[in-house]
């Protein structure tokens, strides 16, 4: 292990690792230390000088009851989970049958049409705008959320079969051939093989792609800008506080805590599997 | 048996390609396509040559937009101020050596927005060493130890437009770094000045970046293995010298995907500047490709020059793509 392991480090240099981890910790956490108090605070301190290092005085819950009871954010916020989640499922049901398809099959032109899944998945968001965006007022959908769930569905599909390719791959084929031999039709053995051994890579990446989608903010600029239950909540966000609540940094706040609280608490609950998702791949393998 | 194998695949790939094809890799093609044209994202046309206004009451047509093809008018337009920047920068610098007092120069929003994608490119990636270090730090096994990497991580998980609120909030003149601004003298604080702001937004973007660097290390740390590290100790090798020697190259895997990863994301810059700043204060003294580029189409209803400004933007992403997606090959082929 590198550095060494603290339990054979002096007693005194523990002492320090210790009490600098706490200082690190501290000052790393600070702007969001900060920006909690804040949510707790009158609209008449923040405005008034008050936004600099104090408590909260009087303690009051205004910036969240506002935010909460706000239709044009909860609806946002509400409306997020509807988009969110078929999109998990589209794009990591395509991804699954897609990623299966790339590494156990050997076929014409594998290589590029990995490499398009991998690549496309990096491109900027700009280069794609108005033909999307004209796509959508074609179909109707312009304004409502499905804009949002048909264009996240295809571009999270991208990462979904490059993470499903190189874990597919990773299974043993012997297991296939097995099945091949005894018969076992292509869908059989995909339902019933590849499918139970792939569900941890599943929810790793269900998390990852529930997080991706929950965040985005420049979709909903783009396709539902005139329709607030139909956007996702860091965009109800934002347009709640150029809007009404303009300056009003208490909202700000709590509603800023509002929209991290989802994935935060996605995280905290499936940290082995997001990790997991995260990191496959920055190792040999 | 040999049928069901040769058609499985395509089977199995179709609906992802068909889906991915028609929403991510069509729309490359569609936006340079009217990159070469001017066009106000507003006027249409009927499929076969009518215009709207022919039709009777009861009728639709399928509406084509009425673009004028313009060449490579779009792409000039962009660069036609840079040359001349380009001069009064390089004069602005002899200035400087020559110990004169001179004054930054009067730039084009389209160069202070390239130099703005510069500063990205150069200041993001420090979010890499910064990462590495706090993984150093925090590769210890102890229950308490593992609960703070998660503590230090989490910020990675909030929205880019989150983080934009929290920091605008933290960088505010009268908010919590009032001191350090009043005893340095910057009154409009750090994403108040024009000199300033770009850098106060990519020390917001490091926030994030930085979590994500760091949980790539600890995942390459734990990688190695530990044999190798007890050798190269028993060799003499400590400190400095067996981070140096034998621990950075085994984590460059680690290191390359934060490097590509950390430099699509410097390009990808939007909902920071978006949320804190709008590409200001003045005129696009934040302003990135991204921003820009979602500016001219949307609001100026400049939808070629948009375009042209997002295959501008694609091009130089299309570097880091291509090295990504060739390692990626690469090492699948070694295994």
């Amino acid at each position: 292990m590198f550095p060494r392991p603290i339990e054979t480090w002096k007693p005194s240099a523990r002492a320090l690792y210790i009490l600098s981890v706490v200082i690190v910790l501290l000052g790393w956490l600070l702007p969001l230390i900060i920006i909690s108090i804040a949510s707790f605070m009158t609209a008449d301190q923040l405005n008034s000088g008050g936004r600099g290092l104090n408590m909260p005085s009087p303690f009051s819950v205004d910036g969240w009851t506002i935010a909460i009871k706000n239709d044009e954010f909860r609806g946002s916020f509400i409306n997020s989970f509807f988009i969110v989640l078929p999109v998990v499922a589209i794009s990591v049901g395509l991804a699954t049958m897609a990623g299966f398809a790339l590494s156990k099959y050997r076929f014409r032109g594998q290589l590029i049409i990995f490499a398009i899944f991998i690549g496309g998945n990096f491109v900027p968001f700009q280069i794609l705008m108005v033909p999307v965006l004209r796509l959508t007022q074609d179909l109707g959908i312009y304004n409502t959320k499905w804009a949002l769930i048909f264009f996240h569905g295809a571009f999270q599909t991208g990462f979904c079969v490059f993470f499903m390719r190189n874990f597919i791959a990773q299974l043993p084929s012997e297991l296939l051939e097995a099945a091949r031999v005894e018969g076992a039709s292509e869908w059989k053995i995909f339902t019933r093989i590849v499918l139970p051994l792939v569900k941890p890579a599943i929810a790793a990446l269900s998390v990852l792609i529930f997080t991706f989608v929950w965040n985005d903010f420049f979709w909903s600029l783009v396709l539902t800008p005139a329709s607030p239950d139909g956007m996702l909540a860091p965009a109800g966000l934002s347009n709640i506080i150029r809007g009404r609540f303009y300056n009003a940094w208490n909202v700000m706040a709590a509603g800023s805590m509002l929209v991290a609280l989802p994935p935060v608490i996605m995280f905290f609950l499936l940290q082995k599997q997001f990790i997991a998702g995260l990191t496959l791949g920055a190792n040999k393998g | 048996m040999e049928n069901a194998n040769r058609y499985a695949p395509w089977f199995f790939l179709f609906p992802a390609l068909v889906y991915f094809f028609l929403l991510v890799i069509y729309p490359i093609f569609g936006s340079f396509w009217i990159s070469f044209h001017d066009w106000n994202g507003t006027t249409f046309q009927c499929a076969d040559g009518r215009s709207l206004l022919e039709l009777n009451e009861d009728e639709s047509c399928r509406r084509v937009p009425v673009m004028t093809w313009v060449g490579f008018e779009n792409y000039e337009r962009f660069f036609k101020k840079t040359p001349r920047d380009f001069e009064r920068i390089k004069d602005y610098w002899v200035g400087i050596f020559m110990g004169e007092s001179v004054r930054w120069p009067r730039l084009s929003v389209e160069t202070k927005v390239l130099l703005n994608n510069i500063k990205w490119l150069v200041l993001f990636p420090a979010a890499i060493p910064i990462g590495l270090a706090f993984a150093l730090f925090l590769n210890q096994s102890p229950t308490w130890v593992r609960i703070t990497k998660s503590m230090f991580f989490f910020p990675f998980v909030l929205s880019p437009a989150v983080i934009a609120f929290v920091f605008q909030y933290f960088y505010d003149p009268a908010g919590p770094l009032k001191g350090i601004y009043s005893a340095l003298g910057w009154s409009s604080g750090l994403i108040g000045d024009q000199n300033k702001a770009t850098y106060g937004i990519i020390a917001a973007g490091w926030y994030p970046q930085i979590a994500y660097c760091m949980i790539i290390y600890l995942a390459g740390l734990t990688a190695i293995e530990p044999e190798q590290i007890e050798a190269a100790r028993l060799d003499g090798a400590k400190g400095w010298k067996l981070l140096k020697r034998v621990i950075l190259p085994q984590l460059w895997p680690a290191t390359f995907i934060a490097l590509v990863v950390t430099m699509i994301g410097a390009l990808r810059s939007f909902d920071l500047v978006q949320v804190m700043t709008g590409g200001g204060p003045g005129r696009g003294s934040t302003d990135v490709l991204a921003r820009y580029m979602y500016h001219k189409t949307i609001f100026d209803q400049d939808y070629g020059y948009g375009a042209a400004i997002a295959a501008i933007l694609f091009v130089i992403m299309l570097v880091f793509i291509a090295i990504f997606i060739q390692q990626m090959i690469r090492r699948d082929e070694e295994t």
